[in-house]
């Protein structure tokens, strides 16, 4: 899954481009080339399907590095049938899972005794591996080219450092050229050079990979006769503290990774909060629904997904509308047939909307099944963004951050720069006023609510990507929600940014020490002890939910 | 009796009487509530006992446990009415007093247990030896003493309330804030509870008990005593808290629930009237809980989940707030429709339960209670 | 002017609101047994005032006696009650589920505490107070209605009773007689003014008629100070009193 910081990168922004241009490739010229070089591979002896093999890598193919990997692992064959090569996904399955050379796309399945094997020696492996490294290291991507160093570092001989020298004087890309650097340090670090060692340990010590960090470690050891397996005492201190410092680093990444992960915690509850705060604090209706509206978005989600079934990354993008409609409509519903006959007595809204979370909960399972449904998360939202050797980011994670912050911008700019929002919030100041004002406060009501509604739904989609959607969905979120709003203060959207990020980091700051629910009970023990000194949150607002009853 | 040599005594029982007559008088709700547990308590050892299970009047096993869950329910429900009818405090996480009331049961069933366990460990519980435990954890100990135990059921809820209690109200934590930091305290307690290194048996909780004071749970003998024991329990807990709100306390605690600072303002202490009341109901409800666990027979951590508690108050909104003995009535009927329904139709019942919070507060805000005709108008 | 055996001391308040100042360098001094108005327009500083004798605000600078010996700014809430200052809310505050008996058995002074309370009941004493003060509130007839029923002129005697059955040395009357019928008014005068002698008593007020009918000794607040004092003529003769209040 490992993909280089640049290349990372240019697949974060060009995906949603690139899998709409995919669907669209064909078989080309250079696919027939390909085929029938591969062809000969049947019959050939093994000088020659060396030889086959150089041909191979020089068709430049995007299949290439697939089928030589296969041929060395034993796993290319052809079928006795039609003759056709194909790879089998692993040696010795049967029946065998088929993969198209061609496309890299299953192909079916076959009795074991169907096909038969292309047979290796140990030179022939040996000569594709170097092809195989050679192809990827000439690779135009350097997502590609990063990979192959790496590989390579697990089987260092002599022909292999050559490979990388030749290619460190021509490589342009910084990464690659590092990786290079570290991998032929590491190849050093066996030779009988002491001060060539030295310099080699200097050069690891900036990497931060785990690997050469265990191979650091391992110059202190001692042998079993007691003397040091590193016998250049000066090495050995160097190598000492190159440990220490990437160490260090280590953990520093591994703390910026916990806060990471606080952050995407804290923006799942950030996004539920956010229609809370304007349910529960513009309108001082407690709505003990909301979990379930966020799960009738999930549901959409997954409702959407089905109707689009060829289109997994859009789908997603389309049941954003789509769950923010249906979660608002039911808002508005709710709104008009139950609550506005409750304002001013939040207790029984409190247990009337409970009442409406478990008919939605049941007419979920009804309709649906209790069974849970998976969404199937797209590509672009697959995978994790390698940003160096300590720290990978996964994507689903970054994208549900940025989203948050995404509706925070929206949400801020329709309270404060739309009609609407004016409205609400002459409502939520002064319902008398704005009614004397001419503002229509029960169909403002009704908006509002309608809003935080559809916000859940929205939060709902994020959801689908995050967990499994099922009918408790809803359940599993919602006091940790409410606590945020309870902790960022009631009916501002700050309140619920900052307090659900700050939760969400807490919480991951303290599971490594506590665990997952210790660190749970211990941030809600903080809260309390919190409302002992700020009773109405860290930013208290005056308004119908800021008075006392 | 000559009461004039003894003024002590004769006072106590003119008091006895006068608050008797009170109740007759004013709260014939209530009066006819023990009647009704004293029928229970009468009728249900003689059904299942002498009738002779041929007979379509017998009273089955099940039923017998079936009526003592109603009842620990009721009781449950009572102390969530003295506090949110009274005195305005709703309480989202009553079941975590009413759990751990079990949960100090269960310890003391556990310990009864001795060596007939699986594992035939004459000092550890099953889970325990499952898990590797060489030793009993400290708060284990004494918990084969039944006087300790019971102890124990007070205490524990007790001071938990003690201690949440005072740091919400100290910081005038009220209303919807208030109910939405209980429901956090039980959730966490839940997933307190779930974790085996707790020392609660994890997942499964406690189960399997053999014995209570030597009396075997497996015999409808033992059932039938609890029942009895769970219907006195539930008529003198109604009595104490009936003498509560008719007090001049009661009077303040409905002061506090209609105007908070304007009873401040009088010199009341707010805080401390919400606290004793909110720590002596979370004793009435783990005092349900503890009876709960033998009659039903096992305790496990899904007991502290939210719905449980939000059901306890919708049992007392349906039943009807601020009267006590609404509370109860609330209980068991929807109890009983709950026990029929998810037999019967059990798609209909999360329907059924939904509609019905829906509809009591909107249309029955006095709940069922409320609908008989209006003698009690006056209060 | 002698600082001594006043009733109430309040001397050199402050008290600013996000720098609007509603109490500036306030200095006022009340009388035992005696009656005093307080008149000022909107925002003068009049309900600020209360608030920092009862404790409900807590002042900038400045200090507040009651008596010579207790200093108010350092009691809570519940001790000044104690003390013996009671206080009447411009909006009449009772106990609506309750009767109007029970509301003044509530106000009793005696034990505050739970326990004590659980316990307490009715002695003979207590009941002939509640007696006479229902007598002097006028609401003997209505003893065991519930106090939703009442008026609003009975409510706002209901609570004024409340703060009789404490027996406070001071009684704080925030607009008694606003929204009253004029035969409610009369019978409030009436009752004030019994009072005075053995109470002392502030009353804030607008109703100028109403002012003029109960007041010996009238206060004139303006941007939280006082501007004028003394009786109801003097007070109508003061050019700036014209200006910032009665002439508009």
């Amino acid at each position: 899954m490992g993909h280089l910081g640049s290349g990372g990168w240019r697949r974060l922004l060009l995906l949603p481009a690139l899998w709409s241009i995919g669907l669209a490739y064909a078989q080309s010229p250079g696919d027939a080339a390909f085929l029938s070089v591969l062809g000969e591979l049947r019959d050939a002896t093994y000088s020659d399907k060396a030889v086959i093999a150089e041909r191979l890598s020089q068709t430049g193919h995007r299949s290439v590095r697939a089928v030589l990997t296969a041929l060395m692992e034993d796993r290319l064959c052809y079928r006795n049938s039609d003759q056709k090569i194909l790879i089998v996904q692993s040696a010795d399955k049967d029946p065998a899972e088929l993969i198209d050379p061609l496309t890299l796309k299953s192909a079916g399945s076959a009795p074991a005794d169907s096909l038969a094997k292309i047979g290796t020696n140990n030179a022939l492996r040996h000569t594709v591996r170097t092809v195989v490294a050679h192809f990827a290291l000439s690779s135009p991507d350097p997502a590609v080219r990063l990979e192959a160093v790496r590989d390579m570092l697990r089987s260092l001989d002599e022909p292999t450092v050559a490979l990388l020298r030749e290619r460190l004087a021509v490589e342009t890309n910084a990464g690659v050229k590092r990786e290079i650097g570290n991998v032929l340090a590491l190849a050093t670090l066996d030779g009988s050079d002491a001060k060539a060692r030295l310099e080699a340990v200097a050069t690891l010590s900036h990497s931060v990979s785990q690997d050469v960090r265990n191979r650091l470690a391992l110059l202190l050891d001692k042998s079993p006769d007691g003397s040091f397996v590193e016998t250049d005492e000066n090495v050995r201190r160097a190598a000492a503290a190159a440990v220490a410092t990437i160490d260090q680093w280590r953990s520093f990444y591994s703390g910026i990774e916990t806060l990471f992960f606080g952050l995407s915690l804290g923006s799942v509850l950030v996004l539920i909060a956010f229609g809370l705060a304007i349910t529960f604090g513009v309108m001082g209706v407690i709505n003990m629904a909301h979990g379930e509206l966020m799960m009738l978005g999930a549901y959409t989600t997954y409702a959407v997904q089905m109707a689009m079934p060829g289109h997994i990354g859009l789908s997603i993008l389309a049941a954003i509308p789509a769950a923010f409609v249906v979660a608002g409509l039911v808002g508005v519903a709710m709104e008009r047939t139950i609550i506005q006959h409750l304002y001013g007595r939040p207790l029984e809204t409190l247990l009337a909307t409970f009442g409406v979370s478990l008919v939605l909960q049941q007419a979920v399972r009804s309709i649906f099944s209790a069974q849970n449904r998976s969404v199937v998360t797209p590509d672009w939202m697959s995978g994790s963004l390698q940003l160096n050797g300590a720290l990978a980011i996964t994507y689903n994670r970054l994208y549900t951050v940025i989203f948050t912050l995404i509706v925070f911008l929206i949400l801020l700019a329709v309270l404060k720069r739309t009609r609407i929002g004016l409205d609400i919030r002459a409502v939520a100041q002064n319902r008398v006023m704005a009614k004397a004002m001419g503002i229509r406060t029960e169909w403002v009501d009704a908006m509002t609510f309608g809003l935080g509604s559809g916000i859940a739904g929205v939060a709902g989609v994020a959801l689908s990507q995050l967990t499994n959607v099922g009918p408790n969905l809803g359940q599993s979120y919602i006091i940790d929600s409410f606590m945020v709003v309870v902790f960022g203060g009631v009916g501002n959207l700050w309140g619920a940014l900052i307090g659900g990020m700050s939760m969400g980091i807490v919480n991951k700051l303290l599971e490594p020490y506590a665990g997952a629910v210790l660190a749970k009970i211990l941030v809600l023990v903080g809260l309390i002890l919190f409302i002992q000194t700020r009773p109405r949150g860290l930013f208290p607002q005056a308004g119908r939910a800021g008075e006392d009853k | 009796m000559d009461y004039s040599r003894k003024p002590a005594a004769r006072a106590r029982i003119s008091k006895l009487l006068e608050f008797w007559n009170g109740i007759a008088s004013r709260d014939r709700g209530g009066a006819r509530l023990l009647a009704v547990l004293a029928a229970v308590a009468i009728a249900s050892p003689i059904l299942n006992q002498v009738v002779p299970p041929s007979s379509g009047l017998h009273l089955s096993a099940f039923g017998i446990t079936l009526i003592g869950k109603y009842l620990c329910f009721g009781m449950l429900a009572l102390a969530i009415d003295l506090i949110w009818g009274y005195c305005g405090i709703l309480s989202l996480g009553h079941a975590a007093f009413f759990s751990l009331g079990g949960y100090a049961m269960g310890m003391y069933l556990m310990r009864q247990i001795g060596p007939r366990g699986v594992y035939g460990n004459p000092v550890l519980p099953d889970f325990m030896v499952f898990l590797n435990w060489k030793s009993l954890p400290w708060f284990w100990y004494g918990f084969n003493h039944f006087p300790f135990a019971l102890v124990m059921i007070g205490l524990a809820p007790g001071l938990l309330a003690l201690v949440f209690g005072w740091l919400a109200f100290r910081s005038r934590v009220t209303g919807v804030y208030f109910s939405i930091i209980t429901q956090a305290l039980t959730y966490a307690l839940m997933l307190g509870f779930f974790r085996n290194d707790m020392g609660f048996g994890g997942n499964n909780g406690f189960t399997d008990f053999k014995d209570i004071l030597g009396f075997d749970l497996h015999s409808d003998g033992t059932h039938v005593v609890l029942l009895v024991v769970t219907a006195v329990a539930l008529a003198a807990s109604y009595l104490a808290c009936r003498l509560i709100v008719e007090s001049r306390a009661g009077r303040v605690m409905c002061a506090i629930r209609d105007a908070e600072s304007r009873t401040r303002f009088l010199g009341y202490p707010v805080e401390s009237y919400k606290l004793w009341l909110f720590v002596f109901s979370a004793v009435v409800a783990g005092i349900a809980g503890a009876l709960y666990v033998p009659q039903i027979g096992i305790i496990n951590p899904s007991e502290f989940a939210p719905i449980n508690s939000i059901e306890a108050v919708i049992w007392v909104a349906v039943g009807g707030r601020g009267t006590l003995y609404g509370a109860i009535v609330g209980a068991v009927v929807v109890n009983y429709a709950k026990t029929y329904l998810t037999g019967a139709f059990p798609e209909v019942w999360l329907y059924a339960l939904g509609a019905l919070f829906v509809l009591v507060t909107l249309f029955l805000p006095s709940g069922i209670t409320g609908l008989q005709p209006a003698w009690r108008k006056n209060k | 002017m002698s600082v001594r055996n006043k009733r109430l001391y309040l001397e050199d308040l402050t008290v600013s609101f996000d720098g609007f100042k509603a109490l500036n360098n306030l200095t006022l001094y009340v009388e035992p047994g005696e009656l005093l108005c307080i008149i000022g327009p909107n925002g003068a500083g009049k309900t600020t005032m209360m608030d920092v004798i009862t404790g409900k605000t807590r002042p900038n600078s400045g200090t507040a006696w009651f008596g010579d010996e207790i200093d108010l700014l350092k009691l809570s809430e519940a001790e000044i009650v104690a003390a013996g200052i009671g206080r009447k809310f411009q909006k009449p505050t009772v106990f609506e589920q309750l009767t109007v008996f029970e509301n003044l058995e509530l106000a009793l002074a005696g034990t505050r505490s739970f326990l004590k309370t659980l316990r307490a009941r009715i002695t003979a004493s207590q009941q002939r107070r509640i007696e006479e003060v229902l007598n002097i509130i006028g609401l003997s007839g209505q003893s065991g209605a519930t106090a939703r029923i009442l008026s609003h002129g009975q409510k706002q005697w209901l609570e004024i009773g409340m703060l009789l059955m404490q027996n406070p040395e001071l009684l704080l009357v925030d607009e008694p007689v606003a929204g009253m019928t004029p035969h409610e008014i009369e019978r409030t005068t009436e009752l004030l003014l019994s009072l005075a002698g053995e109470h002392s008593i502030v009353v804030v007020e607008h109703d100028m008629s109403f002012v003029r009918s109960i007041a010996r000794r009238v206060t004139v607040l303006h941007e939280g100070q006082v501007i004028a004092e003394g009786d109801m003529d003097k007070v109508q003769k003061d050019p700036r009193v014209i200006e910032v209040y009665l002439g508009v």
